[in-house]
């Protein structure tokens, strides 16, 4: 009989919570850049991913300009690949570490890490590092492996990006992190802050048969937008991406760019690789839209070597 | 000396090592690492005796210390580790619940004529002809497969409804795993013969271990001459036939004070039943009857497995919807060879070893394993074969060939499981939406693990795949990540026999360490 009372009692908190949940849930608002930073861009070069980004956010008044007291944060890296970290397929573990450490002494409430894998997820969160430097910082490492975490959403203004399943972290967190590797890309010739978003939807599948430049583009039309955009350009895969087969893809630039607006962190990205942002077609896409600025001249940017 | 110890002692021990597999059949998140699992498939008789055939090494010898064993103690195997005889006495068990008031064992006569033939059948086709008879007849392969089918799915309904609750609650230490089915047609041995072991368990005790199993039978002739084995004192015997009742495997003549050996599977039942303890267990020599049992505590477990060979029909048969492009293709796939597991050499030796036990389907982290319905024709239903539309074989991971108890799958180390080459990639330029659509894709390149699939320039600014076949290795990412359909515009031809793939070759690259932005 007991468990019997036990079981009823769960499930009927469950029920409450999630009720609480749906009614309460979506009614934050997400400025995409509430805070009036000194720059648009802060670029480093020279120091350890760590050092780089203490440095850099910094410059940009601190994380506590971005992450409030008692907010929700989703720290979103690319976890792509089943490789390890010296080949450089994912986020550096190290970096992601360092953000989670800052957002817990701005104040988070909880930081939650995670990314809708291409290879099998479990052994992808373990072997990129990443699953266990965010634990280690305190973070909350969500899976992203089935189709129940993810909700449909509208993309008000998408030209062939009109609706999309976004994880429900998303829609739950108060602030979102987005924290790309910048890599070569056999297709779109990189990937960056915009294609990071691929990893924080369900149905890519359409985007690559729906003209995978608009559909970039068109995501970024989509309400909830990152706060800080933080690239990781330590080890920067420079063919054979986004996966790489192996070190001979790998340069070390040991950059790291940190901007609140991530078009002009994919055009500054992709300058970093060499290419003109006007050959990466989502770019100027997303630029014409009006969902950020590619021209990094009339950009206010901080660059600093260490 | 009383030996009543043993049947608690056999409880225990059965119940231990059936736990165990459960285990290692729900364990999705294979967190169980190979070598237990190898530990608890080492004495399984059939894969054993396969994998020693094989590859002729003492370290697959588990079935000759089976062999041994049953010399020395009787059929101890079928009660003891035996999956499919322990789950037999589970419903076994049950039955004698529900039906207690007149389900009694008493005497009954053997089918000699049917066990032996059955016996001589399987060895014969066995020998001269394959492995099909052996594939459906072995009880850890009947066991496996229904682990596979219906308990499995089973557990991650209980695991996603437990992740969902705990989700609620921001905790996300279990997470969702979306069900996969399989095809119908492949439900249809495991279901037969759930019926046909379940039902007779559940009415007849050991009726199916000592009629038609080949393992049985061939135990049962050994303990002709095993050494310890029940015994009656016919001094104390007062011939109330309380043992006969209770045996599950009828075999029990206390009228005469004969036991046959054969069909003993060293329960122990009958010596707690006995009460003028004039049945123990011992080294050879007299005779004497005795009877009755019952007891619980096991309903706990009994209600779970009974639920986890029931509720098959929650397993859903549908994978993630395809997304649609926009036009459907239309040049069809022309695969001239399915697709067999790595460490399987070639379709013709796998085929001869696979029990079609479906445990590597079971463990396979990255579900590309699938019960092949006509793949390998008639004689290799149910044995697995690769499903590059649900999924693919992922990169670093050898867990299929780690676990495989027959040979069927010999262990790769994991390099060279990545030049092991299953098949080779072939490009549809007709149907790929670059082509089609004259929009960017590259899904299939972005997932190839060697690049064995690369893009080069098209019209504008545009790139279309193109295939190197000596370095693709036919793992199927690129199958499974192209979003096509119905027709994908690179598919995987598999290698009837498999071959090694050149190593993927790689040069420095031109772009140096930068000293100053470039922007």
């Amino acid at each position: 009989m007991r468990r019997r009372e036990f079981f009823r009692t769960s499930v009927g908190a469950g029920l409450a919570a999630g009720a609480a949940l749906s009614l309460g849930g979506y009614k934050k608002l997400w400025a995409s850049s509430p805070v009036n930073t000194k720059y648009d861009m802060v670029a480093i070069m020279g120091g350890s991913p760590e050092a780089m980004f203490d440095l850099g956010i910094q410059e940009l008044g601190g994380i506590g300009a971005f992450v409030q007291k008692g907010q929700k944060v989703l720290v979103k890296p690319d976890i792509g690949w089943d490789v390890i970290p010296e080949l450089a397929a994912n986020t550096n573990p190290a970096l992601v570490k360092r953000i989670i450490e800052h957002c817990f002494k701005a104040g988070a409430k909880e930081v939650y890490v995670l990314d809708h894998t291409c290879d099998n997820w479990v052994n992808t969160y373990k072997n990129s590092g990443i699953e266990k430097a965010a634990k280690s910082a305190g973070a909350k490492v969500v899976p992203a492996n089935s189709e129940n975490y993810y909700q449909a959403v509208q993309i008000p203004g998408g030209i062939k990006l009109k609706t999309t399943k976004v994880h429900e972290i998303l829609l739950d967190a108060d602030v979102f992190i987005n924290v790309p590797i910048l890599k070569d890309h056999n297709s779109t010739r990189m990937t960056c802050c915009l294609k990071n978003n691929m990893g924080i939807v369900w149905d890519r599948g359409y985007w690559h048969s729906h003209d995978l430049h608009q559909c970039i583009a068109d995501y970024t039309l989509y309400e909830k937008k990152p706060a800080l955009n933080i690239i990781d350009c330590y080890n920067v895969m420079v063919k054979h991406g986004p996966q790489g087969v192996s070190k001979e893809d790998i340069v070390q630039m040991k950059s790291l760019i940190i901007t609140t607006d991530w078009v002009a962190g994919d055009a500054a990205a992709a300058k970093m690789l060499g290419i003109d942002p006007q050959k990466i077609d989502y770019i100027p896409i997303a630029h014409k839209m009006g969902t950020g600025n590619m021209n990094l001249e009339s950009l206010q940017i901080k660059r600093i070597k260490m | 000396m009383t030996t009543s110890f043993l049947r608690k002692f056999r409880i225990v021990f059965s119940a231990v090592v059936l736990i165990c597999f459960i285990l290692v059949f729900a364990d999705f998140r294979s967190i169980i690492p190979e070598k237990y699992v190898n530990y608890l498939l080492f004495l399984q008789f059939i894969p054993s005796a396969i994998k020693y055939f094989d590859l002729k090494t003492l370290a697959a010898g588990g079935f000759l210390v089976v062999l041994m064993l049953s010399l020395l103690t009787g059929r101890t195997y079928c009660s003891f580790l035996c999956p499919l005889g322990i789950g037999q006495d589970l419903f076994s068990r049950i039955g004698g619940r529900v039906k207690r008031k007149f389900r009694r064992f008493g005497f009954k006569k053997p089918h000699t004529i049917i066990r032996y033939s059955f016996l001589t059948i399987t060895l014969g086709v066995t020998i001269f002809w394959g492995i099909y008879l052996l594939t459906l007849l072995d009880p850890y392969s009947i066991f496996a497969r229904f682990m596979t089918f219906f308990g499995k799915p089973v557990g991650l309904l209980v695991n996603n409804f437990l992740s969902g609750i705990l989700g609620r609650f921001d905790n996300y230490a279990l997470s969702n795993v979306q069900i996969k089915g399989f095809s119908l047609i492949t439900y249809s041995i495991p279901v037969v013969f759930f019926l046909l072991v379940g039902s007779l368990s559940f009415v007849k005790g050991r009726l199916y271990c000592n009629t038609i199993c080949p393992v049985g039978t061939i135990l049962g002739l050994l303990s002709k001459i095993s050494l310890f084995r029940i015994k009656f004192d016919e001094n104390k015997c007062t011939r109330c036939g309380r043992c006969s009742l209770v045996c599950k495997s009828s075999c029990i003549d206390f009228l005469n004070y004969d036991i046959d050996i054969t069909r003993c599977v060293d329960c122990f039942n009958c010596i707690k039943s006995c009460p003028d303890k004039a049945l123990s267990y011992g080294l050879i020599s007299a005779k004497n009857p005795e009877q009755k049992t019952d007891e619980s505590k096991r309903k706990f477990i009994a209600g779970s497995i009974l639920l986890l060979f029931g509720i098959s029909r929650f397993a859903k048969g549908q994978d993630k919807k395809a997304p649609v492009p926009k036009r459907e293709s239309t040049v069809k796939e022309t695969k001239t060879s399915s697709v067999c597991p790595p460490g399987a050499g070639s379709i013709e030796e796998f085929t001869k070893h696979c029990t079609a036990c479906a445990l590597c389907i079971s463990a396979c982290p990255n579900k590309v394993l699938f019960p092949a319905v006509r793949e390998y024709g008639i004689a290799g239903f149910m044995q697995p074969v690769m499903d590059y539309h649900k999924s693919f074989c992922t990169y670093n991971c050898t867990v299929c060939t780690d676990v495989c108890p027959t040979s069927a799958l010999k262990p790769l180390v994991l390099d060279a499981k990545k030049l092991t080459q299953l098949g080779k990639a072939n490009f549809i330029k007709d149907n790929c939406i670059v082509k089609t659509e004259k929009t960017a894709c590259g899904a299939c390149s972005e997932a190839c693990p060697t690049k064995a699939v690369y893009m080069i320039p098209y019209e504008g600014n545009l790139v279309i795949p193109e295939t190197n076949q000596d370095i693709c290795i036919g793992c199927g990412h690129c199958e499974f990540a192209c979003p096509t359909t119905p027709y994908k515009a690179i598919f995987v031809d598999g290698n009837p026999v498999h071959l090694t793939a050149k190593k993927p070759e790689n040069v420095k690259s031109e772009i140096s360490t930068p000293v100053e932005f470039p922007f």
